[in-house]
């Protein structure tokens, strides 16, 4: 099987500290994974190398059939690669209505000239109806995003990635704040997602993530603790120590 | 230009049905239809006033719309003013020594004639020798090119070198400071090639038209600047709205997430910079014929700050809010400075409002920011509700 993303040996350290150790770790297309971890096991700085946030001191990251580094892109390039991302918190353009900000997100040219010049066409338009109802939000159309529930910008946001029609999606949390009911139809739709491409879901949950039934990668100290399915690493007697031995105490 | 685009933005007919009932109310008002109840100095303060509306409704699009806070602008507009100053006097002077020289019996010389006009206009900073800035000065064509091409190639530059580093909020704005400062210390040297302190004056003569009366003259400047913030307007109106306004609204909001979404956030503030300090220079360039004179102290920091505090007075991120700020305070200012608010006598103290006036704005900036940061024209949302 080839590997859609190659990280391998990447570390990076703030102020001397080592938040991402060593961490190698790879995904398919496609795929749906799980990422756990203790809070600052280095998930979200793991995205935030990906999506070219931060600089790695050292390691690699290759992505794609033409093995192209991602490092030294800018953010706006490694998106346009085709990977999308999801913030912890939960971030939609709260002045704009959901339209607009799918409209925003939806793959299309993103030179200033190409969207200054942008037409509004039928097939956008349908493709954002497709994406609102995906994501629960038809009805919610011409409602400015700052009125959504915290649950349904986390959908919105959820859709932008949609829109963006990436091969990978990196999802950092997307049950925060969620009711039970929510959570279910957040499983549901990044599941669907995953059928043609790779998703990356950091959660805390652990019902969320035993909903999700796919394998899963366990984060500690910024390098990779273990991986399997869920029973096989919440068996393993270190991930019991560092991580639920902690948080279930 | 399609009827989606006026349906979405109904804030462009009333503007420009507005700016149209005014302009020809003034112009039925003036010296020239006879009428005489609109003096021709008070119709050069309105067309002025229209260039302000101008560079305000761009400085809304670059700090409004897309969030960076320039408090360089009138850098910008002071160089259109510059650029069309520059022939102004150079064909004006080079008319009067024409004239002057005629009655010799030997034809003067291209270069007497050139080493005269030369004195005529650098006399005051004691030189004779053009500079290499003045080499085509004798072009209207290729001044008013200038008038777009100055502002728009620095404001590139400028943006280019800036943006690409990631300077952003306050800094960037530090750094506009910085650059207008920068010009306008330059342009105050007498070897600047602009007759430092005493900058360009006698342009509200125009070569050409030296029979024509200053009412005429002012009336058609007034119209040129309201067609010109007409134009502006539709422009600017059609750069916010749809999915480009989206996008630097986007960008004001929330730039890294912007980024996220594939999008190169510098390419378009770039494009946003440029394209205001473009418009800026237009204004610039109607501007100074009507003022007559301009001079480095017009390019002082202060100037781009007062055009903040319009657009912020006004009502920021809504075009119409910004013309209205910067006509609404640029007419108090001078109503007040120049002696036509009455002193109040408190009896112990007397107010005069040449020296209080500049408190007052400041209060009311204060005032604004605090409880009002919607401006005055948030007023309008009390009369409009917006269709959903
Ligand atoms: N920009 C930064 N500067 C300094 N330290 C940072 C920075 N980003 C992350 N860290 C540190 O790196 C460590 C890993 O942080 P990270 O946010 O990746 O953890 P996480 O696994 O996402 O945690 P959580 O579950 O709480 O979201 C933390 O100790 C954090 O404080
Ligand atoms: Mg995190």
């Amino acid at each position: 099987m080839s590997m859609l993303l190659e990280v391998s040996g990447v570390s990076v350290s703030f102020d001397g500290f080592r938040a991402i150790n060593n961490l190698s770790i790879n995904f398919a297309e496609p795929e749906l994974r799980a990422i756990i971890g203790p809070n600052g096991a280095g998930k979200t700085t793991f995205m935030d190398i990906v999506t070219g946030k931060t600089k790695p001191d050292e390691g690699t990251v290759i992505w794609g059939e033409r093995n192209i580094s991602l490092l030294g892109m800018s953010e706006s390039d490694i998106a346009m690669e085709g990977i999308g991302r999801k913030f912890q918190k939960p971030t939609v353009f709260e002045d704009q209505t959901v339209r607009q900000n799918l409209a925003m997100a939806l793959k299309n040219l993103r030179g200033p000239f190409a969207v200054l010049m942008h037409k509004k066409t039928a097939k956008n338009g349908v493709r954002i109806e497709e994406i609102a109802e995906e994501i629960g939000l038809l009805g919610s159309l011409t409602r400015v995003a700052g009125e959504l529930s915290h649950g349904q910008k986390q959908w919105l946001e959820i859709g932008m990635l949609l829109a963006q029609e990436p091969r990978l999606l990196l999802v950092d949390e997307p049950a925060a704040g969620m009711t039970v009911e929510e959570r279910e139809k957040t499983t549901d739709i990044l599941k669907r997602a995953a059928e043609t491409r790779a998703v990356v879901v950091v959660e805390h949950d652990m019902e969320f993530v035993r909903r999700l039934n796919c394998r899963v990668t366990v984060l500690h100290e910024g390098s990779v603790l273990a991986e399997g399915n869920l029973d096989h690493v919440t068996s393993n007697p270190r991930v019991i120590e560092v991580y639920l031995g902690r948080s279930h105490a | 230009m399609n009827k989606t685009f006026i349906a979405q933005n109904p804030s462009v007919l009333w503007f420009l049905a507005f700016l149209g009932i005014f302009t020809v109310a003034v112009t039925l008002l003036s010296e020239v239809t006879g009428v005489d109840v609109i003096s021709t100095s008070f119709v050069k303060t309105l067309g002025k006033t229209l260039c302000l509306c101008l560079i305000a409704i761009a400085m809304d699009v670059v700090w409004g719309y897309c969030g960076i806070l320039s408090l360089g602008h009138f850098a910008f507009f002071g160089i259109g003013g510059y650029a069309i100053g520059m022939w102004l006097m150079y064909a004006r002077t080079e008319g009067i020594v024409l004239d002057s020289l005629a009655g010799q019996a030997l034809p003067a010389t291209p270069q007497e004639i050139s080493d005269a006009i030369g004195n005529q206009i650098f006399g005051v900073v004691g030189s004779a020798e053009f500079p290499m800035i003045w080499s085509f000065a004798d072009s209207l064509f290729l001044q008013l090119l200038m008038v777009v091409l100055v502002p728009g190639l620095l404001a590139l530059v400028f943006g280019w070198l800036a943006f690409r580093s990631r300077v952003t909020g306050v800094y960037l704005s530090i750094l506009t400071q910085a650059m207008t400062l920068a010009l306008s210390l330059y342009l105050f040297q007498n070897d600047s090639g602009l007759r430092g302190n005493n900058g360009l004056s006698g342009l509200q003569n125009i070569p050409g038209f030296e029979a024509t009366p200053q009412a005429t003259i002012s009336i058609v400047f007034f119209i040129a600047s309201a067609v010109a913030l007409g134009a502006g307007y539709v422009f600017f109106a059609w750069i916010v709205s749809g999915k480009m306004g989206s996008v630097i609204k986007g960008i004001r909001d929330n730039e890294a997430r912007v980024r996220f979404l594939g999008y190169h956030v510098e390419s378009y503030k770039l494009f946003v910079f440029t394209i205001t300090a473009i418009i800026s220079g237009i204004a610039g360039a109607l501007y100074y014929p009507q003022a007559g004179i301009i001079n480095p102290g017009e390019i002082a920091p202060i100037a781009s700050i007062y055009l903040a505090v319009w657009v912020a007075i006004g009502g920021r991120g809504r075009l119409y809010g910004a013309a209205i700020g910067a006509a609404f305070v640029s007419l108090m200012s001078s109503w007040f400075t120049g002696g036509g608010a009455p002193d109040i006598n408190l009896g112990f103290y007397v107010i005069q409002w040449t020296d209080w006036w500049l408190v007052l704005l400041g209060v009311t900036f204060v005032a604004v920011t605090l409880f009002f940061p919607k401006g005055i024209g948030g007023l309008f949302d009390y009369l409009v509700r917006k269709p959903e």
